[in-house]
């Protein structure tokens, strides 16, 4: 082989809405060049145009069903701002409440079904059993209980919001539901419930670094590190929140680079083009676009469980602050730059919206009446944010006098962790493959890369077996194909 | 095990993943009986559950595949591609929710063209730096070879505008109870004629709203409210109160999810047997219980609060209205 090669890696779980890896060698089979590509784009900032703003919660949810509660959140609370409506504080917290049973349910879904059978099943581990399945008969007990404290908090989900997938509670200055006392202590239970669940997840993940050596390898491999920004909401202590608060941005070395109001977004988040891919670059402004590279001068930031972490100097609930404390002792560096640890921040993250729904679910004030401040002023501009469970989400509203849409912008987590997916891809595709070796348990390697961000590429990457069928096609640099691999 | 499996098949298309969850939520909605139907399927082909590969599919008999469950609209050539290989393999193609059944929420692209959306997602957008105007490509020469992407179609259609298609489940997304009404009307045999929506009756949405004791014999509303700027009473009829609800011209089946947490119905459902045009059939109804008298301007204040009519009569089904979209002038 002395000739430049290209791999092709194509995940055909999806149609629309998958990445496409394609990866070309040198004359030598290392790793030129790997690039990730986004065939996906559907143009919901220009079909929103002329639509009635308080249809925009139940318009812009399908954009995602795996996460329609975070496009719900974030369009109720920016049309809040369009009209300029402050809601009650019950209806704020019952938007929390019910924000928080989603974080729990959809990062457990993540962490079990997607991404968990790479660690709990093996990295290396047979294509056959590294799936649900596979979790199934090693984890039974495990298993069971997933399926029933999922169902549960899609029961209660259902109960405040209507349905699960595509909720439908938020409007304007308030919700449209109260909290019966009965609803209430039905809410405690699941919480509790939750939070022994999300405890236990902790404990597997523990148990697993300490005793499986190769778990321990890759959650430190230097092949998944970049050095970058990162970006997150918190609370005025600086404390991790999903539902409101400042977006925080640390540099790589953990000094704080902006804290800022969602309506200055565009003072610090621009976004660049490039021709290859239908997905745009997020950039930090003031920093600059310098091309796909990590470090200081690189605006390239990073969102989602542990650039939260990174971007917060703590947990606002007892449980989840411990175990943020461990992982930074684990990890002996502060924020910390291995893209695996992803997976241990989300275990965090669980545990602190398990902890936060009890906490409102056992606040008397969530069962009061008052739950809407009806909107009187004219709308015309509404800016907000939440933290959905792949990062920080905006939503930014433009409208006549009549509350008609006339400039929607988006800013979708997934979007603004691209250019880092675009790095590690690159960084993992050229210490897993070298002169012309490739093995299925080295194209997992890769593909683990992305997984640990849960890209929501319209849920393209939410495979129930954890794995994406992928097809390879090796060409030589007269572009003939000379080899095809598939792992399915 | 003398009875022989049924083999079926799932498949998205254009789609935001809600279907594929509604699918698991019916499965767990069956509790104890989960295992007995799972017991009769057999599922030869679901991307997003398990590993089986477009050739898997080509290597079986012509309509052996009992049935294919096709979620999402369509919007792209390999999307087009499948369904009708997936067509010739079925003995029944169902539509699974409101995007393949009616072309959906996706399908209110079609009041806009290719490039409209890519000058403003590309070019236009607040946060955009691109100072040359830089624009995806199909094919793109970068320094180390040839990258592609696959075209972005202008419109998109619902399932039966590409392929024959046997039934609809309707709902975005469908219920759990309408999966598994569905899905038990498939394994009993007991079908409906050809082209017929099953998992949900053929009542108005009404007709299982808990509030619909409240609702009057004869609706007269002098104007429309919004949801925006008013809050219906939590008991009582909300179209009676002069809030736009789709109830009484949307299908049952649901539930009445929303109804039941004070959001009036907005018509994920679509239309009742016989209605051509859900939209259409939608403004006529609330045309109906309009009480003005006749001159223009009675009736253009009586209407001054539903300033989008596309959006609120077409939400789910643009794709299938009698008019499909705009035509975008050049």
């Amino acid at each position: 082989m002395s000739e430049g090669r290209e791999i092709v890696v194509d995940p055909i779980t999806r149609l629309e809405g998958h990445g496409k890896i394609t990866i070309f060698l040198d004359e030598k089979g290392n790793v030129k060049r790997a690039y990730f590509q986004l065939p996906e784009l559907r143009g919901f900032e220009i079909f929103c145009l002329g639509r009635e703003a308080e249809d925009m919660p139940i318009i812009t949810p399908r954009i995602c069903g795996v996460c329609p509660s975070a496009h719900h959140m974030a369009s109720t609370k920016a049309t809040d701002d369009l009209y300029k409506v402050d809601p009650p504080s019950t209806a704020k917290k019952i938007r929390e409440l019910f924000y928080n049973l989603f974080m729990c349910e959809d990062h457990l879904l993540h962490i079990y079904i997607l991404a968990g059978p790479d660690f709990l099943v093996g990295p290396k581990a047979p294509k056959a059993e590294r799936n649900v399945i596979g979790i199934i008969k090693r984890f039974k007990d495990v298993a069971l209980k997933l399926i029933k404290v999922r169902k549960d908090i899609r029961d209660i989900m259902q109960l405040i919001g209507g349905k699960p997938i595509h909720p439908v509670l938020g409007v304007p200055g308030g919700v449209t539901k109260q909290i019966t006392e009965e609803d209430r202590k039905k809410i405690v239970e699941v919480g509790k419930e939750t939070l022994d669940f999300a405890l236990l997840t902790h404990k597997i993940f523990k148990d697993l670094m300490e005793k499986n050596e190769e778990v321990r390898k890759i959650m430190f491999s230097e092949a998944y590190r970049e050095e970058t920004y990162y970006m997150g909401l918190v609370d005025d202590k600086n404390r991790v929140n999903f539902y409101d608060g400042k977006i925080r941005v640390v540099d790589p070395k953990g000094n704080e680079h902006a804290k800022f109001d969602v309506h200055d977004y565009v003072e610090y988040i621009a976004e660049h083009v490039e021709p290859w891919t239908y997905m745009r670059m997020p950039f930090l402004r003031k920093i600059g676009w310098a091309g796909l590279k990590d470090g200081p001068d690189s605006g390239i930031y990073c969102v989602a469980p542990l650039a939260r972490l990174n971007a917060a100097d703590g947990m606002a609930t007892p449980r989840a602050q411990e175990a943020y404390e461990e992982l930074y002792e684990l990890y002996g560096e502060r924020p910390i730059h291995y893209t695996m640890a992803f997976h241990l921040a989300r275990v965090v993250e669980t545990i602190y919206s398990a902890e936060r729904v009890i906490e409102l679910a056992e606040d008397p004030e969530i069962t009061d009446p008052n739950i809407r401040t009806l909107p009187t002023e004219t709308p015309s501009v509404g800016i907000a944010v939440v933290e959905a469970p792949r990062g920080t989400l905006i939503h930014h509203y433009e409208t006549d006098e009549k509350g008609l849409l006339t400039k929607v912008n988006l800013i979708v987590a997934t979007q603004q962790n691209n250019p880092r997916i675009c790095l590690d891809i690159d960084k993992a595709a050229k210490a897993f493959i070298k002169e012309g070796k490739v093995d299925e348990g080295i194209l997992n390697m890769i593909e683990m890369a992305f997984r640990a961000y849960d890209p929501c590429h319209a849920c393209g990457t939410h495979s129930v077996p954890g794995t994406i069928p992928l097809v390879i096609e090796i060409y030589d640099n007269k572009r003939k194909l000379i080899k095809k691999i598939s792992n399915f | 095990m003398s009875k022989e499996k049924v083999k079926v098949a799932f498949y998205w298309c254009a789609s935001c993943g809600g279907c594929e969850e509604a699918v698991v939520d019916a499965l767990a909605f069956l509790e104890d009986k989960m295992l007995d139907v799972l017991e009769q399927l057999e599922i030869v082909f679901w991307p997003v559950a398990i590993d089986m590969k477009r050739s898997d599919v080509e290597a079986l008999k012509d309509g052996e595949i009992v049935v294919s469950f096709i979620n999402g609209a369509i919007r792209l050539s390999e999307q087009e591609d499948m369904v009708k290989l997936l067509r010739r393999k079925s003995k029944i193609v169902i539509a699974y929710g409101a995007c393949s059944y009616m072309g959906g929420i996706p399908s209110l692209a079609n009041l806009h063209d290719r490039e409209k959306i890519f000058n403003y997602i590309y070019k236009e957008a607040p946060t955009i730096v691109n100072p040359t105007g830089v624009v995806p490509q199909t094919e793109v020469e970068v320094p180390e070879g040839k990258l592609e992407l696959p075209l972005f179609y202008n419109t998109v259609r619902a399932l039966d505008q590409v392929i024959d298609v046997d039934y609809y489940i309707p709902g975005c997304p469908p219920a759990p109870e309408t999966t598994v009404n569905a899905l038990q009307a498939l394994l009993s045999g007991q079908l409906p004629p050809k082209g017929s929506v099953i998992g949900a009756g053929n009542r108005a949405l009404c007709d299982e709203c808990p509030l619909n004791e409240t609702k009057p014999e004869k609706i007269a509303i002098t104007e429309f409210k919004r949801l925006a700027t008013s809050a219906p009473e939590p008991d009582k009829c909300f179209l009676a109160q002069g809030f736009v609800c789709m109830g009484p011209v949307t299908r049952e089946g649901c539930g009445a999810r929303c109804i039941k947490v004070n959001r009036p119905c907005q018509g994920c459902y679509g239309p009742l047997d016989n209605v051509t045009d859900y939209g259409a059939r939608a403004a006529s109804y609330l045309a109906s219980i309009l009480d003005v008298p006749p001159d223009s301007k009675a009736i253009e204040k009586a209407l001054s609060n539903l300033p989008d009519p596309i959006g609120k009569f077409y939400m789910f089904s643009l794709a299938k209205s009698l008019f499909k979209g705009k035509v975008v002038k050049k």
